[in-house]
């Protein structure tokens, strides 16, 4: 992940994971300039993955404009237009996290540009829910932008940091969701676990929250000890933290694991 | 415990409660409901109902409540 300490690699090598998926994100401040992606989209399609192999860790990443750089529209569409440029990119997944921050007519419509981009070039979708007063409202816009559009496949997109407010929205929609996890704020590992609890495991995943706030690279081994805690099977351990993402990711001909 | 000792501590603070306090206060009421969807209703109470796209985006940063919901102050 883009970082300059190696800390997170080696716990996550250490604990066991098989690969990294980084979507595009903020950086902490707004980007002054389409070059400012441009060299962002080299850093995760060509420094991180191979600083990953040196843990052994394939890396894969994700392509977007994020929401909180989406309000200037002139910005957002030259960075759009730039990044089929990166698709063909041996690491590159598909688009995201593409969605909303405080649910602004220009970020909707940034959302829809990236949206049809994803469509035309075939690509998985893995979407932002925002966060806590926004969530809702932002979930269902993106929801019944989603489905106006036939050409997407429900199947092949995951809307993340779904809670329980909005997960049943995502699920009953035909999309996978995705629980991001938190060590304090948001959703928390017994949260998640209560989602999984009630929802059932199908379509259903968990991540780790990396952001520059307070979050814990290895919040989802974490949470497979949750799930031990309250006598979940090792099998069902299993489907969450690798046979889901598996089942996912696989989608896209690109995500390989290390041979065995 | 958590939610004990942070009211404590805003009972010790001067100034009056702001729009997030008292939806905090009134999502505190759902707790009580007997449902089992009680982190839903929470959420739910704190959130944004409306369904049309903002002007613009503001602040970067969600805080917590929807500023427009009526809740009562106590």
């Amino acid at each position: 992940m883009v970082s300059r300490t190696t800390d997170d690699y080696l716990a996550l090598a250490a604990a066991g994971c098989e690969a990294v998926c980084e979507p595009a994100f903020w950086a902490g401040f707004d980007r002054g300039s389409v070059e400012g992606f441009h060299d962002y989209f080299c850093q995760l399609t060509e420094y991180e993955p191979q600083r990953a192999a040196k843990f052994g860790l394939p890396h894969f990443a994700w392509l977007c404009l994020n929401p909180k750089e989406a309000e200037d529209l002139k910005l957002a569409e030259e960075v759009i237009e730039l990044i089929p440029k990166f698709l063909d990119r041996p690491n590159v997944l598909g688009i995201g996290e593409i969605g909303l921050n405080r649910n602004s007519r220009n970020e909707l419509k940034a959302f829809e540009r990236q949206m049809d981009l994803a469509a035309r070039c075939r690509q998985l979708i893995l979407v932002h829910t925002p966060h806590l007063e926004d969530k809702l409202k932002g979930t269902r816009l993106m929801i019944d932008a989603l489905k106006s559009d036939r050409r997407i496949n429900p199947a092949r997109v995951i809307i993340d940091h779904v809670e329980e407010h909005t997960i049943a929205l995502a699920l009953d929609a035909g999309f996978w969701a995705g629980m991001t996890l938190y060590p304090q704020s948001k959703c928390t590992a017994a949260r998640a676990v209560d989602m999984i609890e009630t929802y059932g495991p199908e379509r259903l995943w968990m991540n780790s929250a990396c952001d520059w706030g307070v979050s814990v690279p290895l919040a989802v081994p974490l949470a497979a000890l949750e799930m031990r805690r309250r006598g979940h099977s090792p099998a069902a351990v299993d489907r969450m933290l690798h046979g889901n993402p598996l089942q996912f990711l696989s989608q896209s001909p690109k995500f390989k694991l290390a041979a065995e | 415990m958590d939610v004990a000792a942070f009211l404590d501590r805003v009972q010790r603070a001067d100034g009056p409660d702001d729009f997030r306090l008292k939806a905090f206060r009134a999502a505190l009421g759902r707790l009580r409901s007997g449902r089992p969807d009680r982190a839903r209703l929470v959420l739910a109470s704190l959130s944004d109902p409306t369904a049309k796209p903002g002007k613009a985006a503001g602040n970067k940063n969600a805080c917590g409540a929807w500023p427009g919901a009526k809740t009562t102050g106590h």
